[in-house]
């Protein structure tokens, strides 16, 4: 029942006020409490959830609009209601400016009162429902740890899942950032290997020695250092399946070693005679094009068709900006409980902000972006300037790759002034030079605290 | 077993026959005895003179001092035009799970400006009256309109519902009489 869930907080200096309208109100059957002033109130706020705030204008101390102002970033989700003995214009617009779902006129019409209530709680059990709904949608949109709607990574999921039941190659292009380990990961708890390990590699971290020493292992004394006999990531993978990122990075000679392995299902440890089976299932990833490279002749071609058995092309978050408002979801949850620290939403501008930028990091560049704004938010809303994105126009006014150092520093302070909303110590600090060096430069360069250029003096004869 | 008195208490002269069918119908509704005083004491303090309307909190205060000692429950029916502090008019006030009721007929009489004919303002009176007395019987408002419990702050909303208890509040009722809700010291 939403009226018993409504629970409702009277905010006035006048006792009469909070007992007539407490004692008319808890007839409805809804949770009431009353705060003589406004750091009663905010004390409450801080400490419970509420549903509705009547909150009186004019109180000593706190008064009405501070309160409406501090609960807005306490509790968003709140309908606050401004209570006036006097209805100005001026009061009513600056109540609306600071979020208030409406006023209301002392003595109040019942009608007017009872139908704002109603209001009030029918649209607070509409955004339940929605949020129940989405919860549900979401498990929809879910592929373990993969969340998105749209149809092309939909796909995406339907052939991991299909291709997760079988033992084939599976190999997964997509750009840095798009999820790739977490695809992989998500195709081996769907498969039959899920009890079995999950064995990860980044071929690009090491070099061509290391690197197969660490895929293949290796015996005590192949070389100087080896004390003992070392399993490989193969030998580890066993039962399981063998995640070989970057795999577009690896050297001719490892190359032709995997091909061998995927060939024969066999590998020899390094310095060893004896050779091991394979039991484990592969899975590459690659952010480079390898059709190009095998065109271009540093890519196997014989490999690319051993790996290519099932590709799986991951969209990079530009192409499925659709998805944007679900990830800054999934992510606000996941970080908030990471983190302990509870943001409920992002504003709308800054929403706007989101989808309005490239991503070239794509989803794991969304993730960073929103970490940093969970730890600078001052209340539980991110805000536009929290997420610490550069403005659409600084990035489209950039400087062109054959710049000069000169150029790329005028552009680059330009950016920063800008994103600071000219406030020269804050752009100081994230220059890392001191606020004279920028006055400096920024004389040099003729900009103005904004970042824009200082107009041209124009001489006259 | 409670008795529930009603009193009139208005300026004008007392409808009689209004009296005679609420006491019915509250026996009918509660399952209680109800009985008709007819002290002469009107309550006094209960006019405000900025708003030119009558405090119906304080008409409450005055009725549980003025009451019959003997009386379980009391209801004043008046004719003034009553308020709370917050609203701009009360059709009727009670103590939720109290002893004290309050209704008027001030703004159940007219409608557009059109006198109205008894029947439909006795009809109208009843209703408020049995919701009122519902209040002081521990229940609350009912979000089934023809029920006498849902909230009426307009005459259509009034108009709107029947004289008795739907199936859920009367089994709300009930439960409130076996816990020992109208039973008063």
């Amino acid at each position: 029942m939403s009226r018993e869930r409504t629970r409702i907080l009277i905010v006035d200096d006048e006792e009469i006020v909070r007992e007539s309208l407490s004692a008319w109100l808890e007839k409805d059957g809804y949770t009431l409490a009353t705060a003589p002033d406004g750091e009663t109130a905010l004390e409450r706020i801080r400490g419970e959830r509420w549903s509705i705030l009547l909150v009186d204008l004019k109180m000593p101390g706190i008064d009405g609009l501070q309160v409406l102002e501090q609960a807005r970033t306490l509790q968003p989700e709140a309908a606050s209601v401004i209570m006036t003995a006097y209805a100005t214009v001026d009061t009513a617009v600056e109540a609306m400016k600071l979020g208030a779902y409406d006023y209301l006129v002392k003595p109040f019409d019942p009608e007017e009162l009872s139908l704002m209530i109603q209001k009030i709680v029918a649209q607070q059990a509409l955004v339940r429902e929605n949020v129940l709904l989405r919860k549900v949608l979401k498990r929809e949109y879910r592929f373990r740890d993969l969340i998105s709607k749209s149809p092309a990574m939909q796909a995406v999921f339907d052939l991991a899942r299909t291709a997760a039941r079988s033992s084939s190659t599976i190999l997964i292009l997509g750009e840095s950032g798009t999820g790739k380990e977490l695809l992989a990961r998500a195709v081996h708890a769907e498969s039959p290997r899920s009890q079995g390990p999950f064995v990860a590699v980044s071929c690009a971290a090491l070099t061509e020695t290391l690197l197969e020493s660490e895929l293949f292992g290796h015996e005590k004394g192949a070389f100087t250092g080896a004390v003992a006999r070392r399993k490989g990531k193969f030998e580890m993978a066993q039962g399981g399946t063998l995640f070989l990122d970057e795999i577009g990075d690896i050297s001719p000679k490892l190359q032709l070693d995997l091909l061998r392995v995927l060939e024969d299902r066999r590998f020899f440890r390094v310095g060893g005679s004896e050779s091991v089976g394979v039991d484990a299932r592969i899975i590459a990833a690659t952010n480079k094009d390898l059709q190009k490279a095998v065109a271009e002749g540093t890519f196997r071609e014989d490999l690319f068709y051993r790996l290519n058995v099932i590709p799986v092309h991951l969209p990079p978050l530009r192409d499925r900006i659709v998805d944007l408002p679900l990830l800054v979801e999934h992510f606000l949850e996941q970080l908030g409980a990471e983190m302990n620290r509870h943001v409920d939403e992002v504003s709308s501008e800054a929403m706007a902000a989101l989808m309005a930028h490239s991503w070239p990091g794509n989803v794991r560049e969304l993730r960073n972006v929103l970490e940093r704004a969970i730890v600078v938010a001052s209340g539980r809303v991110i805000q536009v300037a929290d997420l610490g994105l550069r403005r659409p126009s600084a990035e489209g006014a950039g400087v062109g790759p054959l710049a000069s150092l000169d150029e790329v520093e005028k552009h680059h302070i330009a950016v920063v002034l800008a994103d600071c909303g000219g406030n020269i110590s804050q752009a100081a600090r994230t220059l890392g030079i001191d606020r004279a060096t920028l006055y400096n430069k920024m004389k040099k360069y003729q900009l103005r605290k904004d970042g824009e250029p200082e107009p041209e003096e124009h001489l006259t004869t | 077993m409670v008795d529930v008195f009603l009193w009139w208490i208005g300026a004008g002269v007392a409808d009689e026959d209004l009296l005679t069918t609420l006491r019915a119908e509250v026996t009918r509704v509660f399952e209680v005895g109800a009985r008709c005083w007819h002290g002469h004491e009107r309550p006094l303090d209960s006019f405000d003179a900025r708003r030119q309307q009558h405090s119906s909190t304080r008409i409450l205060r005055w009725l549980l001092e003025a009451r019959p000692r003997h009386s379980g429950k009391i209801v004043g029916l008046t004719d003034v035009d009553l308020f709370i502090p917050i609203l701009t008019f009360v059709y009727g006030e009670a103590q939720l799970g109290g002893r004290a009721a309050v209704v008027s007929t001030a703004r159940l009489a007219s409608d557009n400006g059109f006198r109205l004919d008894r029947a439909l303002l006795r009809e109208r009176t009843m209703k408020e009256a049995i919701h009122e007395i519902g209040h002081t019987f521990g229940l609350i408002h009912c979000e089934r309109r023809t029920c006498v419990m849902s909230r009426s702050v307009n005459l259509v909303q009034v108009d709107a519902k029947d004289h008795g208890l739907c199936p859920d509040c009367r089994r709300r009722y009930a439960e409130l009489r076996e816990q020992g809700h109208h039973e008063h010291e």
